[in-house]
């Protein structure tokens, strides 16, 4: 059994984590910048959190023949400080250049924002001038469907071609949308907010396995790194056919990364 | 049964057989979480929005449509189209939303 988990944040995770993620068939990790918990009070900050996503964590993963991937961005959460924000996007650009970088990300909405909106459309015009895949956020709970189609929309102003975004964390009320217009989508294997493994199966049974891929987003919250592999089980022991399996887990993810150069995986 | 795609590979009685215990001790959780509330010392405020809505959506569940999931979500979103300036002084998201609905306050 092989996976990819293409969202997950491993600043926030154990050594162990890494070891029982391999252990589970796990080749390959991405990693979007996010919120850390907290504000962070400086640019500098993140300067530092963006040497550790290039630097530290792809050896980490490394030890357990894991390849890890990252995403660069000021996350929504702390972009509603337009100022603040433009100075650690001044950031990105340098960062680029290193070799894990796939793209831009997870920018998106936290509160649904016209200060978020500014960000998210600065940063996709960001993405669009490096010729940049994107990952987006769409907000939590109450908040997403709204949220979901602002982000849609900024992008859909954008010349990006709507195949070289992934647009994660959807659900019942948002995929078949996102899917609509082009966009790739990503279901969110967590627990109490998000999907579960059996909701995130019956999506794949109403909307097929066209654009679409499942991921951890384990972070600093109750998650769970694992939440890929069981989500293959359960998608088994439904009956499904392990080449569907195998496309959502492992296939799909490898067709939308492989559009930046520098994602190499032995599929 | 709705006439919705039989998209799902297992017959209704292997997802019964599958599912029921699960989804037993969820909607035994929910009806002790209702419990729980009625027990409850008297708040400031009766009839909380989000008590209200998990009322609202469970009615969903046996209104004998399909997509419920959907409906549910649906249900607890957020469906204004104002962009606030700003996020400061928002709390973080609560899981539905506060509307005017008969009994709530």
């Amino acid at each position: 059994m092989r996976y990819i988990d293409p969202h997950i944040h491993m600043v926030s995770r154990t050594t162990d984590d890494y070891q029982r993620m391999a252990q589970s068939g796990c080749i390959a990790v991405t990693e979007p910048a996010f919120w850390a918990g907290f504000d962070r009070s400086s640019a500098q900050g993140f300067a530092d959190y963006f040497r550790q996503l290039t630097e530290y964590e792809p050896r980490r993963a490394a030890l357990f023949g894991i390849k890890h991937f990252t995403w660069l961005c000021i996350n929504p959460k702390e972009a509603d400080d337009p100022g603040f924000a433009r100075e650690v996007v001044s950031l990105i650009p340098e960062f680029l250049k290193c070799d894990t970088v796939l793209g831009i990300g997870e920018i998106g909405l936290n509160k649904n924002t016209k200060n978020e909106l500014i960000i998210l459309e600065e940063q996709i015009a960001l993405a669009e001038t490096h010729n940049q895949l994107v990952l987006v956020h769409t907000p939590h709970l109450e908040d997403k469907r709204k949220g979901t189609r602002i982000i849609m929309d900024a992008l859909s102003a954008s010349h990006i071609d709507a195949g070289r975004i992934l647009i994660d964390h959807v659900e019942e009320h948002t995929v078949g949308e996102v899917l609509d217009r082009g966009f790739w989508a990503g279901m969110t294997l967590y627990p109490d907010t998000k999907m579960t493994p059996q909701r995130a199966t019956d999506v794949i049974e109403m909307y097929g396995s066209e654009r679409i891929w499942m991921n951890s987003a384990g972070d600093w919250g109750c998650s769970d790194p694992l939440a890929v592999p069981k989500a293959r089980v359960e998608m088994s022991r439904r009956g499904h056919a392990m080449s569907l399996i195998d496309k959502v887990t492992l296939n799909n993810p490898i067709a939308f990364l492989s559009q930046s150069p520098n994602f190499k995986v032995q599929a | 049964m709705t006439d919705l795609p039989k998209t799902c590979p297992q017959n209704r009685e292997q997802v019964i057989n599958m599912y029921f215990l699960e989804h037993r001790a969820k909607l035994l959780d929910i009806a002790a979480f209702l419990d729980r509330i009625d027990r409850a010392q008297p708040g400031a405020v009766d009839g909380d929005f989000r008590e209200v809505a998990i009322r609202e959506a469970i009615g969903t569940l046996i209104d004998g449509h399909p997509h419920r999931a959907q409906r549910v979500l649906e249900l607890l979103s957020d469906s204004t189209s104002e962009i606030p300036q700003s996020a400061h002084g928002m709390k973080g998201a609560a899981g539905a939303v506060k509307r005017q609905v008969a009994g709530a306050k």
